[in-house]
């Protein structure tokens, strides 16, 4: 069937075939931001915003993005908020094979733009708890957090 | 120093943050096929026919290979040096299923999907065979035998048992020496079976080139073994190969197998065209290699004033359907793990069995977990029985700059091995430090009255590659602007070996770390390395890129003390210059236009390194933990990891090394355990049910690095990977046994496994 949506600000169309989810649809189209890792829901590799919102890839069937915003990496390469998580990201040692990197930093930055769904203050008990559906196995999650927490310390500095 | 020791920008880091298409299935091929993999319902049979008639009716599926389609060559997929310190027990498909999950036949499909719908279509004759999943069972029972080939090679008692390796090793006399001892302690324990879990999964893309070569790109450890393994397997020369290795998403050991490679090569090869083979979750967690579980009992004998006399050791270890490492992982369970405390006598034995369970294999610390989990607890049991203090009787006892590691001559790669002195040691200076963050000896007040908290220790020791057998190679090569290429078949798996040996080379050239572009791990452009094993990378493949570029420093002084009419060795190579004497100088640049253009040379140089030392890397591991005595939860509230790896080439990726290892030794400690039926069916194959640390998980760590120099490694460095997987394990649950009395023989120390223990306790 063929399915008609917006994939990093551009119309798309792309034929894709029932039950095919999302995850193998983006990447048979080239999109390699986004990972396979688990293809249940578990790990967060294939992270991609679904009309603002962060979600699986692979839990989520192509045809259902009909009509909607789905972004990735890709399409936030030139975006400031995006260039500051991964610097600081890069400068703390959080990248160490990079593979879980681009889901992981789509959470974060769903979080730091949208702020926590309950309200208040990103610290460090909410970047966790953002983070929990990205499983990470090289890093122990201490540097990737140091770092989340560097970008909403510096966004509270009054300019 | 200029670039080694400071924290520059990891060399692929902002690549990967970016989500480049660098791992292996960024990247496709025009006709690519995908290939799929029967496995087998059986934990042991035989396979008497496999009818793909039905498969092959589907349009789009291309072929459908089993045991009678591929030549029947022995071989071992554990990928080491050679030869292989493991059985030649492993067919590429062969005529016996010997666990659930076993490969019986392969297809290939233009769609994944068509391959999976084909698996459906399939018809397989079985003989199903009595099988053994319990590795005391298997270690008595020869009726049944899991191997039987006719012609084995490098199985310890084939054809008469199911012992796939053994090793008996004693230093001193340990029985005599525990008749005069004050007090022997005894005690069994019991590891689980646990798995890497790099997120990126095995892939492979195979194809044969315009001049017929196959290319094999691939998420491996171990480019070089790979080829040679290939070779032997596929009967064609080496030269008809060539692998690249892309960005690996992780490998922890696992990714040091064979395990998808010589299926896309097959089949590469007999369709023509490119094949793609990737691993399910499910797959990885069935069909890939687990930590072996094991039953270690220990005896120790001390004398009143805490002296350990003698220890001993028995290892029972269950390798799972195949061989592979099933020597050298048990051996380093003792090897790498009783030298911590060099008594006068030391007894090591180990049996490790084949069953009808899945594979057991390479794992981050490599047998370490295990044993250092057994002698760790077991130490805190030998102190509460001898009325002494846990961390008196480790200070007493530990190894110390200057001893020998009383084991090493008798234990080394599967054979004997070579005598290892320590030469560097921060260990004191680890403990005291790591004392100091978790507040030994201060118990903090829990919060609630069905809480108790504890503290506990755990010391560990690894080694910095294998002695006299890891070696590798480097080429370091000035471009006109004075950069430099560097090639080297070290293998980065996202440990971050290509930075750090970046570094190296920038150091020894005197040049910023921007200058160096570095190629690893394409056996067709980079000189060899057995790859990413063994803490080896930064000590062994180090000592390589050092040498090679200190070479190139040479030949620049070479030609430069002529035109400047001073000696070579007056030439300093520092802050991307070349300075002589009389205010002569020239810049990095200037001084490559030279050796090109005036003295028409090429400065380059490729130098080999091996190690006949593997220094110890130290850790003092320290956990504080709180335990619910209502619901057996055990929280771990602090853990706090004291390392010495040497000189910390890159400091915060030597933390993040430890941070994640300190992750992964949690799993084991409480919730990572790859549970199996009575017939070796996986029951959890999936991260939703096989659980690893998510961030909520982990503690608050804190990492101290305590620097030493050790004389035999580049620029005073050891290793780091692995030494810090060690000792979570034992810390946390010798914490719960401070918290509530009780003692996990067994891990992981689930709620439930703790709540139980309570109940008995108070019973």
């Amino acid at each position: 069937m063929n399915i008609s949506f917006n994939l990093n600000g551009s119309a798309t169309n792309l034929e894709v075939a029932p039950g095919e989810s999302l995850l193998q649809a983006l990447r048979a189209s080239r999109v390699f931001s986004v990972k396979l890792g688990c293809e249940t829901g578990d790990c967060g590799s294939c992270t991609v915003l679904l009309d603002g919102q962060p979600v699986n890839s692979c839990m989520v069937v192509a045809a259902r993005v009909n009509g909607s915003h789905v972004t990735t990496m890709e399409g936030l390469l030139g975006d400031d908020l995006m260039i500051r998580l991964q610097t600081e990201l890069v400068e703390h040692g959080a990248v160490q094979c990079g593979y879980c990197i681009p889901g992981l930093l789509i959470s974060l930055y769903a979080l730091v733009k949208q702020g926590p769904s309950c309200g208040g203050e990103i610290d460090e008990e909410v970047i966790r708890h953002a983070l929990t559906g990205n499983l990470c196995r090289c890093t122990g999650y201490v540097k990737p957090v140091e770092a989340a927490r560097a970008v909403v310390a510096a966004m509270e500095v009054p300019k | 120093m200029k670039v080694v020791g400071k924290n520059v920008t990891k060399i692929d880091a902002f690549k990967l943050a970016r989500g480049e298409p660098v791992f292996t299935d960024d990247f496709t091929r025009d006709g690519m096929l995908y290939a799929k993999v029967l496995r087998s319902p059986h934990p042991h049979a035989r396979i008497l026919n496999v009818d793909a008639g039905a498969a092959l009716k589907l349009e789009g599926v291309v072929d459908v290979i089993w045991h009678r389609d591929v030549k029947p060559i022995p071989h071992t997929r554990a990928g080491q040096s050679y030869p292989e310190p493991s059985p030649y027990d492993t067919l590429i498909l062969g005529p016996k299923a010997r666990f659930i999950g076993d490969r019986v036949a392969v297809v290939v499909a233009e769609s994944v999907a068509l391959a999976e719908a084909a698996l459906d279509k399939i018809v397989v004759e079985y003989e199903e065979l009595p099988a053994l999943t319990d590795m005391d069972e298997a270690f008595t029972n020869s009726e049944i035998l899991i191997h039987e080939e006719p012609d084995p090679q490098g199985i310890s008692e084939a054809g008469k048992t199911n012992i796939a390796a053994r090793i008996d090793k004693e230093v001193g006399d340990v029985d005599a020496a525990l008749k005069t001892c004050d007090l022997v302690v005894t005690r069994d324990y019991h590891l689980p079976r646990v798995q890497a879990s790099h997120i990126e999964p095995h892939i492979s893309i195979a194809w044969v080139d315009e001049d017929q070569r196959l290319i094999v790109r691939t998420s491996t450890q171990v480019p070089f073994h790979l080829r040679r393994m290939l070779a032997q397997i596929l009967e064609i020369p080496e030269a008809r190969i060539r692998v690249i290795k892309p960005r690996v998403g992780g490998g922890f050991g696992d990714k040091q197998e064979l395990v998808v490679e010589d299926l896309v090569g097959v089949l590469a090869l007999r369709t023509g065209r490119p094949v793609r083979l990737e691993f399910t979750r499910e797959e990885e967690l069935i069909a890939a290699r687990y930590r072996h579980p094991q039953r270690i009992t220990m005896t120790t004998g001390v004398m009143k004033d805490g002296t350990i006399v003698a220890n001993r050791m028995y290892v029972l270890a269950d390798t799972g359907a195949y061989g592979s490492h099933a020597l050298t992982v048990q051996g380093n369970t003792g090897q790498k793990v009783l030298p911590m405390y060099p008594a006068a006598n030391i007894h090591f034995k180990m049996d490790c069995v084949y069953t009808n369970n899945p594979i057991s294999g390479a794992f981050r610390g490599y047998g370490a977990p295990q044993g250092c989990f057994a002698l760790e607890c077991h130490i805190d049991e030998v102190a509460r029985e001898l009325g002494m203090d846990r961390l008196e009787l480790r200070l007493k006892n530990h190894i110390k700059l200057g001893d020998t590691d009383p084991l090493s001559a008798k234990l080394g790669e599967g054979k004997e091995g070579l005598v290892r002195v320590v030469n560097s040691t921060g260990l004191d200076k680890a403990i005291e430090l790591g004392c100091e963050a978790i507040g030994w000896g201060h118990e903090k007040e829990p919060s609630a009255t069905h809480l108790k908290r504890g503290l506990g220790m755990a010391l560990a020791m690894q080694g910095s590659g294998i002695a006299g057998v890891d070696w590798g190679g480097a080429t370091v090569k000035l471009n006109d602007d004075g950069s430099v290429n560097l090639a080297v078949g070290a293998t980065d798996i996202g440990q971050g070996s290509d930075t750090v040996l970046a570094q190296m080379c920038a150091e020894e050239l005197g040049i910023p770390y921007d200058k160096v572009i570095i190629l690893s791990s394409d056996t067709d452009l980079t000189p060899f390395d057995v790859g990413a094993y063994a803490s080896s990378t930064t000590y062994i493949s180090g000592g390589a890129v050092v040498k090679a570029a200190a070479e190139v420093r040479g030949q620049l002084a070479g030609v430069l003390g002529p035109h400047w009419e001073c000696e070579p060795d007056a030439i300093v190579f520092a802050d991307g210059m070349a300075t002589g004497p009389a205010g002569k100088s020239m810049t990095m640049g200037e001084v490559a236009l030279f050796a090109l253009y005036q003295a028409m040379i090429q400065p380059m140089a490729t130098a080999s390194h091996m190690s006949n030392d593997s220094p110890p890397p130290f850790a003092a591991q320290f956990a504080e933990v709180e335990v619910d005595t209502e619901t057996g939860q055990v929280h771990v509230r602090r853990f706090v990891s004291a390392v010495d790896c040497g000189t910390p080439i890159h400091p915060i990726m030597v933390e993040g090394q430890i941070e994640g290892a300190v992750a992964q030794g949690l799993g084991y400690a409480l919730f990572e355990e790859v549970l199996l039926d009575r017939t070796g069916r996986v029951l959890n194959p999936n991260f939703l049910d096989y659980k690893i640390a998510s961030s909520l998980d982990v503690p608050d760590m804190v990492t101290i690095l305590v620097e030493t120099d050790e004389p035999t490694g580049p620029y005073g460095a050891k290793a780091a990977g692995e030494v810090p997987i060690d000792g979570p394990a034992p810390a946390i649950v010798n914490a719960i046994c401070d918290a509530v009395g009780v003692r996990m023989y067994r891990i992981p120390a689930t709620a439930e496994r703790v709540w139980r223990g309570l109940k008995e306790e108070t019973r």
